[in-house]
């Protein structure tokens, strides 16, 4: 079967970009192959990353991307395959030989010592004399050179541990800079920025571009690779299936290549015909071991047949808010209403109790809460709910019920591969996803709770997952959903709410949302202080 | 706390991997045997023979076997629910003083039939009680059960010294001993068992409790992969949010494990005291409780693998007698080094080989790809 989208024909973009002298690539991958046990992370893959341009690679998750970039950081060796840079070919074994030849690294995970200044976690491994002080003031000179040079304003003295997650960011790109790189790879940079900050990272970004900086994007965000890119590689099932230029081709097309298949971009959600509250939140308080307290003032109320999306940048209390709705957290004050029932912290309801009540609950972190890796698919797929009569009889489980209702909630959810004996972690983060709503939804729940329901899971899978929400308010569930993703809380809510130091700062009806103002709600750019939000919409 | 590897096939995991680590033991007690001037494949012959050998010596090294299934077992539910239990000594030494503490106050007034059930059943109380109270500890209050299980495996060992000396010693003699109990009260042999079916095999400590041992590792299969209980242990053990997050408490938990752990230790007062010695006595304990751990961590916390790693333990206790026995420059401290050796190649460094042998794996397996792509 020829599928029209692989279409690996198309010209490398490096001989099209414009340059005064042709200038030698600045990486060029060779048939790079890397094989982790039967799994071919990487196969022949191919790529010329121009010296001087912004290149945006894409791809779902496990597509290989960060495998990829694994191996020209130097955490893995190839099993083959040849690298070059600069035009002369290179062994790279470590990260500082990575250095050595110019390429520098900014991880998702930010890798800085909290209770270390700037200027010291840049200098960290990379000291220039025995005595800390000399090095320190060398460095402070080589570094302001470099942020007037890159606009890029970081306070050298300031603690790590107090800077925003977007100046965090700068310091690591400072940190590559000091060590002299000339390509920068980012590795998902945007996950953790609300959207102010992300324009400010494309802005420095462009900066030291201008400079001659090679940067390289890796993201599964379309918008930003159409947003900054000049040329754009895809990646899938470990394979480059494509490069484009970025002005030659559009955000449809990409999403096509990474998927192989077309994707629909809207869902049909219908009207909202909402009922009765069913869940009523008044007052809520979670005091934390400092000062200001983890959640403080939270009121809203989630009706039957609604979803209400709580938008914010992670961290600032939705997680907190879910454990507490879920039982698995006490609280300090204030007053929920669950479906009937009265819990206050003098009555809490645990996580039992509040199954009891019609009340799923999908994790935000499936690998930590939602399921247990190190089981089968079948036994994570009772989980929560391993006391129930269906699945037990007399002393011991009815094994081959659990594995039938297993293949059963499969099916539904088409998770895939259809093995129920196969290991929870084993399964890609999609169909472990996949698997834990399938869990949930199949409950027939009148609440459901769910955080992050697409995190780190396939474009196919989101539509699907998103289809899966609507459809079961459209039943009359009361759905609240917390997303760090702001399209998906913007898809699917009829009701936002913000939330920001742990209040939740303003409310906005769904159709009137916009990008714009709900990330400055998300950074409390206005400073409001948080005004008792309105709850009656 | 078991980390099995998840590239691996299970054969290799739990099959290839345990004998690596018992050749690598005994390749460097081979050199020591060497170096003292003794030939090493002679040794071998006689620790084998020794063992397994003759009819006396397969029972000794069965009625060994016995012990380090209960304490192998006990080790491993704790394990299981992400708890070291170092103290099956401890609870293995207080659970023979419950069967005692029953069997001399009803051994003259109750038959066999009530008698032997109703002691094992004293037994695996007195050793859960006694693990029961560090689980409390870990559970509500936060103390490591390391260390505490450490500090009442001393605490057990003071109580019995203070018992058999001052309370429980029979009146009139010098060893610290009780009485010996009535006959009814007496695990029959193996030798007795066989008799009556008119077998005559060889004397030996080999009792029934090997039977209820095998019995208990099928019961502890069942419940750690069959029941909701076992469900629970197993989550708390492997992720302790997602079992809060499932409506499981960790804390009652922990309690349940440590009491079925602490019961399982126990049984060996049961083989030792009802089964072998008829009185109470010190020490019959003899490091089965720290060896448990050993053997739990070889036969990778299952049931089968257990049985496998006690029988080769249960070889090694007897045939290192022999040993000593037989060869006069091989003393029994160098027999201890031995048994060392394969408690730290198995137990300690039971890991090491592995990145090794993925490594092979991932060669070989990449080949074994390699030239079915060429032959399609």
């Amino acid at each position: 079967m020829v599928n029209p989208v692989t279409d690996r024909s198309t010209v490398l973009p490096q001989a099209e970009k414009a340059s005064p002298a042709v200038l030698p690539a600045a990486i060029q991958l060779t048939r790079i192959c890397k094989s982790f046990g039967p799994v071919r992370a990487n196969h022949n893959v191919n790529i010329t990353i121009a010296a001087g341009s912004i290149h945006g690679i894409i791809g779902e998750n496990g597509a290989g991307k960060s495998t990829l970039m694994s191996i020209l950081y130097g955490f893995y060796e190839t099993d083959s395959g040849l690298i070059e840079v600069d035009g002369k070919p290179v062994t790279i074994t470590s990260p500082q030989a990575a250095i050595a030849v110019g390429i520098g690294m900014v991880h998702q995970h930010f890798m800085l010592i909290d209770t270390f200044t700037v200027l010291e976690n840049i200098i960290l491994g990379a000291e220039t004399s025995t005595l800390l002080n000399p090095g320190l003031a060398e460095a402070r000179i080589k570094l302001q050179k470099l942020e007037d040079e890159y606009g890029l304003n970081v306070d050298l003295d300031a603690m790590i541990g107090e800077l925003p997650v977007g100046e965090q960011q700068r310091v690591e790109i400072l940190k590559a800079l000091y060590r002299n790189a000339r390509i920068l790879i980012l590795d998902e940079p945007t996950g953790v920025l609300t959207p102010q900050e992300t324009t400010q990272l494309f802005r420095i970004l462009r900066a030291l571009n201008r400079e001659g900086v090679t940067i390289v994007l890796i993201t599964h965000k379309l918008k930003e690779i159409m947003a900054i890119t000049d040329t754009v590689s895809v990646m899938r099932a470990g394979e480059m299936v494509a490069h484009r230029k970025t002005e030659a081709t559009d955000a449809e097309e990409l999403a096509e290549l990474m998927v192989g298949r077309k994707v629909f971009g809207t869902i049909d959600r219908g009207t909202a015909a909402c009922g009765e509250p069913l869940l009523k939140v008044t007052g809520l308080r979670v005091d934390s071991d400092g000062a200001v307290p983890l959640l403080d003032d939270i009121s809203f109320q989630v009706r039957a047949g609604e979803i209400v999306g709580i938008a914010g940048v992670s961290g600032n209390g939705q997680s907190e808010l879910l454990e507490v709705l879920s039982g698995i957290r006490g609280f300090d004050a204030g007053e929920i209403m669950l479906n009937g029932r009265q819990v206050s912290p003098d009555h809490l309801c645990d996580p039992k109790a509040v199954r009891g009540l019609k009340t799923a609950h999908v994790p935000e972190d499936r690998h930590r809460l939602g399921m247990v890796t190190r089981f089968s698919a079948q036994e994570s797929s009772i989980l929560g709910y391993q006391d129930s009569a269906v699945y037990n009889r007399g002393p011991f489980f009815d094994l081959s019920r659990i594995k039938a209702e297993c293949r059963r909630l499969m099916d539904g959810f088409d998770v895939r591969p259809r093995h129920p004996e196969i290991l929870s972690a084993n399964m890609s983060g999609g169909n472990q996803q996949k698997l834990i709503l399938a869990r949930e939804i199949d409950k027939d729940p009148e609440i459901l709770l769910v955080g992050q329901p697409t995190r780190g899971v396939d474009i196919g899978a989101i539509e699907f997952i998103h289809r899966q929400l609507v459809e079961l308010r459209n039943r009359g569930t009361a759905v609240l959903m917390v997303s760090v993703e702001l399209d998906e809380v913007m898809k699917l809510s009829d009701r936002i709410l913000v939330m920001f130091g742990g209040r939740i700062v303003a409310e906005v009806a769904g159709p009137d949302a916009d990008e714009k103002t709900l990330g400055l709600m998300m950074a409390n750019a206005h400073g409001c202080t948080p005004a008792p939000a309105d709850t009656h919409a | 706390m078991s980390q099995a590897s998840t590239t691996l096939p299970r054969w290799i995991d739990i099959g290839l991997i345990p004998l690596i680590n018992v050749l690598m033991a005994l390749l460097v007690s081979g050199a020591i045997i060497l170096m003292i001037g003794e030939n090493p494949i002679e040794a071998v012959q006689i620790m084998l023979v020794g063992a397994l050998g003759y009819e006396e010596g397969i029972g000794y090294t069965l009625y060994y076997t016995t012990n380090f299934i209960f304490t192998g077992l006990a080790v491993a539910v704790a394990f299981h629910a992400g708890l070291f239990n170092i103290g099956g000594e401890g609870q293995a030494y207080i659970g023979g003083l419950g069967a005692g503490l029953f069997l001399l106050m009803a051994d003259s007034s109750l038959p066999s039939i009530l008698l032997l059930p109703l002691g094992l059943i004293t037994a695996g109380l007195f050793g859960a009680a006694w693990a029961a109270i560090p689980a409390y500890l870990q559970a509500y209050r936060g103390s490591h059960i390391v260390i505490t299980t450490i500090m009442f495996n001393f605490i057990a060992s003071a109580l019995m010294v203070f018992l058999m000396v001052n309370v429980l010693i029979k009146p009139g003699q010098m060893s610290p001993e009780s009485r010996v109990f009535l006959d009814p009260a007496h695990l029959p042999f193996a030798h007795e068992v066989f008799a009556w079916m008119g077998i005559k095999i060889s004397r030996s400590p080999l009792n029934v409790s090997l039977i209820w041992a095998v019995l208990c590792c099928f019961g502890l299969w069942l419940f750690i992969w069959r029941t909701r209980w076992g469900y629970a242990i197993r989550s708390v053990g492997f992720n302790e949010k997602a079992a809060v997050y499932a409506g499981i408490t960790p804390a009652k938990t922990v309690m349940l494990a440590m009491f079925v752990s602490g019961a399982l230790a126990g049984f060996v007062g049961v083989n030792e005291v009802m089964g072998v010695h008829h009185r109470l006595l010190l020490n019959f304990t003899a490091g089965y409780g720290f060896t448990g751990i050993a053997v739990s961590l070889m036969g990778r916390n299952h049931p089968l693998g257990i049985v496998l790693a006690s029988l080769l333990f249960g070889v090694l206790y007897q045939g290192g007698a022999e040993l000593a026995f037989e060869v006069p420059t091989i003393t029994r401290e160098l027999v201890v080094v031995i048994q060392g050796l394969v408690i730290l190649f198995s137990g300690a460094l039971a890991y090491m080989s592995t990145p090794w042998v993925e490594w092979l794996y991932g060669r070989f397996s990449k080949r074994q790809a390699e030239s079915r792509q060429e032959a399609a």
